[in-house]
């Protein structure tokens, strides 16, 4: 059975989910509830996040566990580390994945390292929500995407959503797995609409979805990049080229087999990601692919990303800052030369 | 400032005595032993020693159990030892074999047994106060009466997570008591320089939570304050900050030539202030320990700290294939 959900009301029936399983998951960060202390708020119409993603947890569960923090991110991030470590595991939010320079050390350097600097002793069952990307003007310090950061990180998981069905199922399989695993929430698919699993399920980590098949090239998209693939697919196909589309869902653990099997077939490989480009999750599967699969390459591998510049604010500016079809496709053209891409 | 009080000594039990002046002299000749050993060349890496902060970490600890949290510093040996962690995985922790309590891969500043409550010593200078604040959080979420212990130094109170971290613990109550190891020394830098506060347990005023300053090097000054704020903790009625004054004996880390420090200063304090003497004074002034007693324990240590030694360099290093794993506890 599934009901059509928002990827914002997926987001919140998947902790709802995971509440009602375990008592030991606390949901923390700022505003998650929206409004403690303030008297007509306690019932009702708290905020649920500063886009109202947790919008009515705080009256299933009270504010014991939906727990609003002060602006301080290093405090809370830190407090949510180690709560993990002692017994609960804690959904903490990051209002946006740019605020992780004021907690990454509770991030890189506790979360990620208990494990391992305790000899297996510990383990930190925290899942950090963050905001990412670009497309809503929200300007340099508020549109990064920043999941190359926590995939450079052994220690950490990394899950990009594309849609709400997915991050139905993968936020709760991040609730649920003992790793700190990072689910970055893309700002510009809150409102997306589409078909999500009733009750509890779970997506695997490292399970890259084929979107669409083809024969001819091969786009990886990160996040919602899988959509521009999608467009860049579908007007290939009007060329006469079959593009084959994978979403990876998570990139630490990363599902290299599909990708490079996909190569194998394809002999050509776009990567498409808003993120900036140098050291980027593109570079690293482009790198992985030239390393496992460089003998079926039948060209250079493309990297449709951002430029290695910060995120501009006005419209104008921001839309030629981002990955679109267009971009895709020229990428495509250079990768088959001008002679078969226009006799098609 | 407060002291301990001769009657405080008449109150404690022989037992509990005993366990003090055991556990104080365990970080002593630990820590001496790691100096030598050190400097013979045959420990890896950064070591950053306790001695001389004796009473602080043993005061705290002595009204902790398994189940209350500790979070600690790169100068954590102290505090692993009070909480009870195993000196042999201690040792050969810090000589990086695969008996350590880690399997050899934390080493000296990263410490742990979450089985005995000590959350890890950490190498990153105010990490462990948001730390803290957390294992203070589960207690409160679960209705357990345990309490977290954030031990620091005066140079992390510089450090925003130590406001962060106040800050949070005052509002949500949370059963945490701060314990500031104040040793006038954040590396070479004094706490007079790089400290605004006079002390750093007037902060208790801004956030309107309990604070005291006492005698880092008197046990009993540390044990009763200590006690006071577990005791309030375990009731919810909310964090302490206890600024505990005290003196580092040897460098900031091991191979520190400590050309800040004034020789005067500390030469009188490890000669007229150190803690362990002390303790061993009043013990025996009131009666509460013989002199025999005391003898028994030294030498009891002394093979504990020998055996150690034995253990770790008995010990394997880990095999080639523990590189890769506890990386994740799936992947």
């Amino acid at each position: 059975m599934s009901v059509k959900m928002s990827y914002s009301e997926a987001i919140n029936d998947a902790v709802r989910q995971a509440m009602r399983k375990d008592e030991n998951v606390i949901l923390i960060g700022e505003d998650v509830a929206g409004g403690a202390e303030v008297d007509h708020l306690q019932d009702q119409g708290a905020w649920g996040g500063v886009f109202g993603v947790t919008k009515g947890i705080v009256e299933e569960f009270g504010r014991d566990r939906v727990i609003d923090t002060p602006i301080a991110e290093a405090g809370y991030m830190g407090a949510a580390v180690s709560a993990a470590a002692t017994g609960l595991r804690p959904i903490a939010e990051l209002m946006f994945n740019d605020f992780i320079g004021s907690c990454l050390d509770e991030v890189m350097n506790q979360a990620a390292k208990f494990h391992y600097m305790f000899g297996g002793k510990a383990k930190v069952p925290l899942t950090i929500r963050t905001i990412d990307g670009a497309g809503f003007n929200a300007a340099a310090q508020h549109s990064q995407s920043l999941y190359a950061i926590f995939t450079h990180i052994p220690g950490l998981k990394v899950v990009v959503p594309s849609n709400p069905y997915d991050m139905k199922g993968l936020l709760l399989q991040a609730i649920f797995d003992d790793d700190p695993v990072i689910v970055f929430e893309d700002k510009t698919l809150y409102s997306m609409k589409g078909e999500v699993g009733e009750g509890f399920y779970t997506i695997p980590f490292g399970k890259a979805e084929i979107k669409r098949k083809g024969s001819d090239l091969t786009i990886v998209g990160i996040g919602k990049q899988v959509f521009t693939a999608m467009k860049a697919a579908d007007q290939l196909a009007k060329k006469g080229f079959e593009a084959e589309v994978i979403d990876p869902r998570t990139l630490s653990p990363l599902d290299e087999g599909t990708i490079i099997e996909s190569v194998k077939k394809t002999g050509r490989l776009i990567i498409v990601d808003e993120a900036y480009p140098r050291c980027s999750a593109a570079t690293d599967i482009a790198a992985i692919v030239g390393d496992k699969a460089f003998d079926y390459l039948d060209a250079p591998i493309k990297r449709v990303t951002a430029p290695h510049s910060p995120v501009p604010f006005s419209p104008a500016l921001e839309k030629i800052y981002m990955p679109s079809p267009e971009k895709i496709l020229a990428a495509f053209q250079t990768m088959v030369g001008d002679r078969v891409f226009t006799t098609v | 400032m407060q002291a301990g009080t001769e009657t405080s000594y008449k109150e404690m039990t022989v037992d509990k005595a005993k366990w003090i002046y055991q556990k104080m002299q365990e970080i002593r000749q630990f820590e001496n032993a790691v100096h030598e050993i050190f400097e013979k060349g045959e420990i890896p890496g950064f070591v950053h020693l306790y001695a001389g902060e004796e009473a602080v970490a043993v005061g705290v600890c002595a009204h902790l159990t398994d189940d209350d949290k500790i979070t600690s510093t790169h100068r954590g040996h102290g505090h692993c030892i009070a909480k009870g962690c195993d000196l042999d995985g201690m040792m050969a922790e810090i000589f990086g074999r695969a008996t350590g309590l880690c399997k050899g891969k934390g080493g000296s500043m990263h410490i742990a047994d979450v089985s005995k409550g000590m959350l890890g010593a950490n190498g990153i200078v105010g990490a462990g106060l948001p730390l803290a604040i957390g294992a203070g959080l589960t207690a409160k979420v679960k209705k357990t009466d345990n309490v977290a212990v954030c031990f620091f130094g005066d140079g992390a109170s510089n450090h925003g997570t130590f406001h962060e971290a106040v800050n949070m613990a005052a509002i949500w109550k949370l059963p945490v008591i701060f314990v500031c190891e104040n040793n006038g020394f954040g590396e070479a830098s004094t706490f007079d320089y790089a400290a605004a506060a006079d002390r750093i347990s007037d902060f208790a005023k801004v956030y309107k939570i309990a604070g005291d300053t006492v005698d880092g090097r008197d046990l009993m000054a540390v044990y009763e304050a200590a006690g006071k704020a577990v005791d309030r903790a375990r009731k919810g009625e909310g964090p302490t900050i206890l600024e505990c004054l005290t003196y580092r004996d040897y460098g900031h880390f091991e191979g520190d030539t400590q050309t800040y420090k004034d020789k005067e200063v500390q030469e009188k304090a490890i000669a007229e202030d150190d803690c362990i003497l002390r303790f061993q004074n009043a013990v025996k002034n009131t009666k509460l320990l013989t002199d025999e007693e005391i003898s028994a324990i030294d030498s009891q240590v002394q093979d504990a700290v020998a055996h150690a030694i034995q253990f770790s360099e008995d010990s394997p290093f880990p095999d080639r294939s523990e590189t890769t794993t506890d990386v994740y506890v799936s992947y």
